[in-house]
C-alpha cells in the first residue's frame, strides 16, 4: 500500500501529471453539465457527430504544422455544431442523415489527410491518439492547459447563467417559444457550447469516446435523482469523481487514460442503476 | 382592441396551405372552442396563433398585452415522459417570460409560482417528480406553469386526451373557474358536445370554417339538418 502512494506522490511531482489531473477535472465538469440536455434533446447524436469533425479539424490542423491545433479546431467544430442545428431545424435532409454525412465524411477526409501529408513516422500511432486520447492529455503544452481553462470557465459560467433558460428549451420549446422566449438564441448557445466541450474533451478521451464523457454522469444520475437540480450536480460530482478516479488508476496501471475513465464510468452507472431500483424511486 | 384578430389567415407548413379563409377575432374574456375533425388542421393553426410557425397567407394581429404573455397548454412530448425535474421546477420555469434579462428568478416569480400550485391543488406535490404524476395531475402541473406566464390568455390543445373521465370533468370545471375570472381560453377539442357546454365561440375548421358564438353555431347546425 505504502508502495503505492509512493509511486503516486512520485507521479503527482510531475507537473504534466499535474497539468492532466486540473484539464482533466475541468473538462469531466464542463462536459457533464449539458449532458441532460443533450440526452433529452435527442442531442446526444449531434455531440457523437460534432466530435467526429473535431477529428476532421484536428487532422487539418497537424497537417499544416500548427502547434496549438486547438483554435482551429474549436472554430471549425463551433460552425459544424451551427450548421448541424440549422439543418435540423429546417427539414430539408432529416437531422440525423445530416449528422451521419458530416461526421463520417470528416472521419474519413480527416484520416485520409494524415495519411497523404504526415511527417511522422507513426500514422496509426498518432491515429490512435486522436480517435482514443491515449497520451495527448499527457503531453499538454502550457498554452494549451491555460486555453482550456479559460474555455471551462466560460462554459461553467454560462451554463449557470442560462441554468432557467437550459430548463426551459430543454421541457419544452414550444411553451418557451409561446411566452416569448428567444428559444433560437438559446439552442443556438448551447449548439456552440457543445462544440466548445467537444474540442476540450477531446484532449482526455479523444474523439472516439467523448459522448460517454459527456451521456454517462448524466445517465445515471437520472437513475436515483428526480428533479432536474439534482441530477444536474449530481451528474457534475459523479463526473469529476469518475474522471479523477479513472486517471490515478491509469497513470497506476499504465491503462490508456480515456479508455479508464470510460470504463469507470460505465461501472458508476451500473452502479446507480442498481440503486435506483433498489429505492425504487422513492429518493427525491 | 381584441386580443388576436386574423384576417384571411392560411396555416400550414413549408408554405403548403393546410387550412386557409380563416377570419375571426378573440376578445378578452372569450372562450373560444376550435373544433373540427383530426387532421383538419387544429394545431397547425394553434401553433401559429402562439408564434410558432410564420402563417402561409393573411394577418395575425396580437394585442401589446400578450406579446411576451401567452401561457400555452400543450399535447405532451416524448421528452417529458423521461424529465427529470420536479413539479416546482416546472411551475416555476413559468414565471421565465417575466424575468427579462434577468438569469434568475425572484422573490416575486417564487411568490407567483407558490401561488399558482396553491391554485392548482398541487401542494403536496410540489417536490415530487414530475413524471411520476398521473395523467391529471400532469395537466394541472402545466396548467400551473402556463397561470405563471400569463394573466391574460391560455391556449390548450387537447387538454383532457387521455384523461379518464372524472379527472376530465374537474378539469373542464377548473378551466371554467379561471374563464370567470377573466382568463381568455382558446381550447383545441374535439369533443364537440363539451366545447359547447362551456365556451363561448366557435371556430369550427371541420368542413368550411365556421366562427361565431355558440348560439349561432347551434342555429347553424339546425339549419343543416
Amino acid at each position: 500500500m505504502n508502495d503505492l502512494f509512493a509511486t503516486l506522490s512520485k507521479y503527482l511531482s510531475f507537473s504534466f501529471v499535474q497539468y492532466a489531473l486540473i484539464v482533466g477535472v475541468l473538462v469531466a465538469l464542463c462536459s457533464s453539465l449539458l449532458g441532460v440536455t443533450l440526452v433529452l434533446k435527442r442531442y446526444s447524436f449531434i455531440g457523437d457527430g460534432l466530435s467526429h469533425v473535431a477529428f476532421g479539424a484536428m487532422a487539418v490542423a497537424a497537417v499544416t504544422g500548427l502547434t496549438n491545433d486547438m483554435p482551429l479546431t474549436l472554430a471549425i467544430t463551433i460552425i459544424c455544431a451551427i450548421l448541424l442545428l440549422r439543418t435540423g431545424q429546417n427539414a430539408k435532409i432529416k437531422g440525423d442523415a445530416a449528422v451521419a454525412m458530416i461526421s463520417v465524411g470528416s472521419l474519413a477526409i480527416g484520416y485520409l489527410l494524415m495519411n497523404i501529408f504526415s511527417t511522422s513516422s507513426n500514422i496509426s500511432g498518432d491515429v490512435c491518439t486522436t480517435l482514443f486520447g491515449s497520451t495527448s492529455i499527457l503531453t499538454l503544452t502550457p498554452a494549451k492547459v491555460w486555453l482550456s481553462v479559460g474555455l471551462s470557465a466560460a462554459v461553467v459560467i454560462f451554463f449557470i447563467l442560462f441554468y432557467n433558460r437550459i430548463f426551459s428549451v430543454t421541457f419544452d420549446e414550444n411553451f418557451a417559444k409561446a411566452a416569448g422566449q428567444k428559444t433560437g438564441l438559446y439552442n443556438l448557445l448551447i449548439a456552440v457550447v457543445i462544440a466548445v466541450i467537444i474540442v476540450l474533451a477531446m484532449n482526455l478521451v479523444g474523439s472516439l469516446l467523448i459522448s460517454a464523457l459527456v451521456i454517462f454522469p448524466a445517465l445515471s444520475a437520472m437513475r436515483v435523482f428526480k428533479s432536474f437540480k439534482s441530477v444536474t450536480i449530481c451528474s457534475a460530482i459523479l463526473s469529476v469523481f469518475c474522471a479523477l478516479l479513472g486517471m490515478l488508476i491509469s497513470i497506476l496501471a499504465g491503462t490508456p487514460v480515456g479508455s479508464t475513465i470510460v470504463a469507470v464510468d460505465i461501472v458508476a452507472f451500473i452502479i446507480f442503476t442498481v440503486i435506483g431500483k433498489l429505492t425504487g424511486g422513492k429518493a427525491k | 382592441m381584441p386580443l388576436i384578430k386574423c384576417e384571411e389567415l392560411t396555416v400550414g407548413y413549408d408554405r403548403r396551405a393546410v387550412l386557409s379563409g380563416l377570419s375571426f377575432e378573440i376578445n378578452s374574456g372569450d372562450y373560444l372552442c376550435v373544433v373540427g375533425s383530426n387532421g383538419s388542421g387544429k394545431t397547425t393553426l394553434m401553433k401559429t396563433l402562439l408564434g410558432l410557425i410564420p402563417p402561409v397567407g393573411g394577418n395575425i394581429v396580437k394585442d401589446d398585452s400578450i406579446k411576451n404573455a401567452i401561457g400555452y397548454l400543450p399535447q405532451q412530448s416524448d421528452v417529458q415522459k423521461d424529465f427529470p425535474a420536479s413539479v416546482w421546477e416546472v411551475v416555476l420555469s413559468g414565471c421565465q417570460c417575466r424575468m427579462g434579462s434577468r438569469p434568475f428568478y425572484n422573490s416575486s416569480d417564487k411568490e407567483r409560482a407558490k401561488k399558482n400550485i396553491g391554485r392548482m391543488g398541487l401542494e403536496k406535490l410540489k417536490k415530487r417528480c414530475y413524471r411520476e404524476l398521473s395523467g391529471g395531475q400532469q395537466q394541472r402541473v402545466l396548467l400551473a406553469r402556463a397561470l405563471c406566464a400569463t394573466d391574460r390568455l391560455l391556449v390548450m390543445d387537447e387538454p383532457v386526451s387521455g384523461l379518464d373521465p372524472q379527472v376530465t370533468e374537474e378539469l373542464y370545471a377548473l378551466i371554467k373557474e379561471l374563464n370567470d375570472d377573466g382568463m381568455t381560453i382558446i381550447m383545441i377539442s374535439h369533443d364537440t358536445e363539451r366545447a359547447l357546454q362551456y365556451a363561448t365561440h366557435i371556430l369550427d375548421v371541420g368542413h368550411g370554417v365556421f366562427f361565431g358564438t355558440k348560439e349561432e353555431y347551434l342555429k347553424e347546425g339546425e339549419r343543416h339538418e
